[in-house]
């Protein structure tokens, strides 16, 4: 971390707005899931209105006296009308228990979704929670003189974050959106070093699960005039703040064009041993092809990485596994690539399983529950094939890509069915 | 045991299952395209829209009735980890 120029006071980054947050330098995994090197930093803001004082979002409780050594700097605690909590992870709502004890006055704005957590949060300090107002779009807070407004911009990255925009000064608080994992005591993205890869980085790792709502989100923006967005951790964009909405709406948008666009996409991967699976994948591949409308794509997983069948994941409408068992479960391949799907969105994608055994044959199974647990639909029960498949087990893989490609065109034919029969199918 | 049948408007499935059945136990195992989070009816990710036969589940509990309203759910949708069904017929699909 670089530490020039920054004092233990509030940093003003427009008139009668501060940054009253902390750096956490030497923090190097987030969540877990995420590398930083260069640690990370907290951003919380004091808006000053003529009838009040703002406070938008705070910082994680061990960082908490950071925090207020800071707001202390620039506002008393009675000053404090309105707390505005854009997202409710720990880390951005660690100092709120104490900041709600010692401006206990204050409202708190905040999404709907974001209620429950706010209970769920306060709970251990057994105090009773605030007075808090869910706002959605286009509701307003006049601090006297200057105006908060909220963007509903859910699922970016909880189902609770929101955006609050300044109005008469063009700033916008955005939460974890357009931020990143970046620790300078420069603060500002005209000062601090290259920072660029951290917010490509932030961005694969938290918000591209989320595409369709950073679209959503990045259409709401767009129209706005600004001049400063504010984030909640990274840098503070107030050198042509555009360019960053603007790359997330690339980072958003599929990177070439998909010439299958006009149809449902099936992607086979599989991987074999002895070439059984294998020949069922491709005759699951060819029974697809034959119905219109859907493009088969088909790919050995022994020859790939599992970052780029990620990226052939995300866009497909159906995916379908193939597997041997070897000591009763699918093989690490497959594993590798349905470990590493957090990164996109799967809800919803038809998935399908199928694999030769030797033994028991317990893969297909595993794969499916796997599936559901991601949150694809599994309508068709997969397929198990003793060792090597004959013409007639050939012929039955060949359907079974005929009925996926049915479900994803919508030309299934309607089926009555008794719930014990269901009950059978899965024991 | 009373019966009744829930049809999955998205895979074209009706099941006969029996009286108090959930929809998750169902849902899950046709293999519709409804999604599950937590299961307990906190997540709001198996929101489901009732297309028809609504009265033939059984009422929202509390808690049901709350998450639906802090989601913001439109009118005639469900939790699927939730919603019992008693009687007759009811379509549904992923909300």
């Amino acid at each position: 971390m670089v530490a020039a120029g920054l004092t233990k006071d509030a940093v003003e980054i427009a008139p009668g707005v501060h940054w009253v947050g902390a750096l956490d330098p030497h923090l190097r995994s987030f969540d877990i899931i995420l590398k930083t090197a260069n640690g990370t930093s907290y951003n919380a803001y004091v808006v000053r209105g003529e009838h009040g004082v703002a406070i938008i979002d705070t910082v994680k409780e061990n960082f908490a006296d950071d925090f207020f050594r800071r707001l202390e700097s620039v506002a008393r605690y009675d000053e404090i009308t309105t707390i505005v909590l854009n997202h409710l992870e720990p880390d951005h709502s660690g100092a709120l228990p104490e900041l709600l004890k010692r401006a206990p006055q204050a409202k708190v704005y905040l999404s709907s979704r974001a209620q429950m957590m706010l209970k769920a949060l306060l709970k251990p300090s057994g105090e009773k929670p605030p007075e808090y107002i869910p706002v959605t779009t286009d509701d307003e807070v006049d601090l006297g003189g200057r105006t908060l407004r909220f963007l509903h911009t859910p699922y970016l990255h909880w189902p609770d974050t929101q955006c609050t925009y300044l109005v008469e000064d063009g700033l916008l608080f955005t939460g974890d959106i357009f931020g990143c994992h970046f620790c300078d005591a420069r603060l500002f993205n005209d000062r601090v070093g290259d920072f660029r890869f951290s917010f490509e980085y932030y961005y694969a790792h938290i918000m591209r699960p989320f595409r369709e709502y950073v679209l959503d989100a990045v259409a709401l923006i767009e129209p706005l005039d600004l001049n400063l967005i504010a984030p909640a951790h990274g840098p503070i964009l107030r050198h042509q703040p555009r360019d960053y909405v603007h790359r997330y709406r690339e980072l958003a948008t599929p990177r070439l064009f998909n010439e299958a666009r006009s149809e449902k996409t099936l992607v086979v991967f599989y991987i074999s041993a002895y070439g059984n699976t294998r020949r069922m994948a491709e005759a699951l591949a060819a029974g697809a092809e034959t119905i219109g409308g859907v493009r088969v794509s088909l790919y050995d997983l022994e020859g790939g990485e599992s970052g780029i069948f990620t990226d052939l994941i995300e866009e497909a409408d159906g995916l379908a596994f193939g597997s041997p068992t070897i000591n009763a479960d699918a093989v690490k391949p497959i594993w590798d690539v349905l470990s590493s799907l957090t990164t996109v969105n799967v809800k919803g994608k038809l998935g399908a399983a199928f694999g030769s055994y030797g033994w028991s044959g317990e893969a297909v199974r595993l794969i499916e529950d796997r599936l559901r647990g991601l949150k694809l639909r599994v309508p068709v029960d997969g397929l198990r094939i003793k060792l090597v498949p004959d013409s007639g087990e050939l012929e039955q893989c060949r359907l079974l890509g005929e009925q996926l490609a049915r479900h994803l065109t919508g030309q299934v034919e309607h089926r009555e069915i008794d719930f014990s029969q269901l009950q059978a199918s899965t024991a | 045991m009373p019966k009744a049948k829930v049809t999955f408007e998205d895979i074209g499935v009706s099941v006969t299952v029996p009286a108090g059945t959930r929809l998750i136990e169902v849902s899950e195992k046709v293999g519709a395209g409804i999604t599950y989070g937590c299961r307990e009816g906190e997540c709001c990710t198996c929101l489901t829209k009732i297309i028809s036969g609504g009265e033939n589940l059984a009422p929202p509990s509390v808690l049901e009735d709350q998450v639906l309203k802090d989601n913001m759910a439109p009118r005639g949708h469900r939790l699927a980890c939730q919603a019992q069904i008693l009687s007759g017929d009811i379509v549904v699909k992923p909300a």
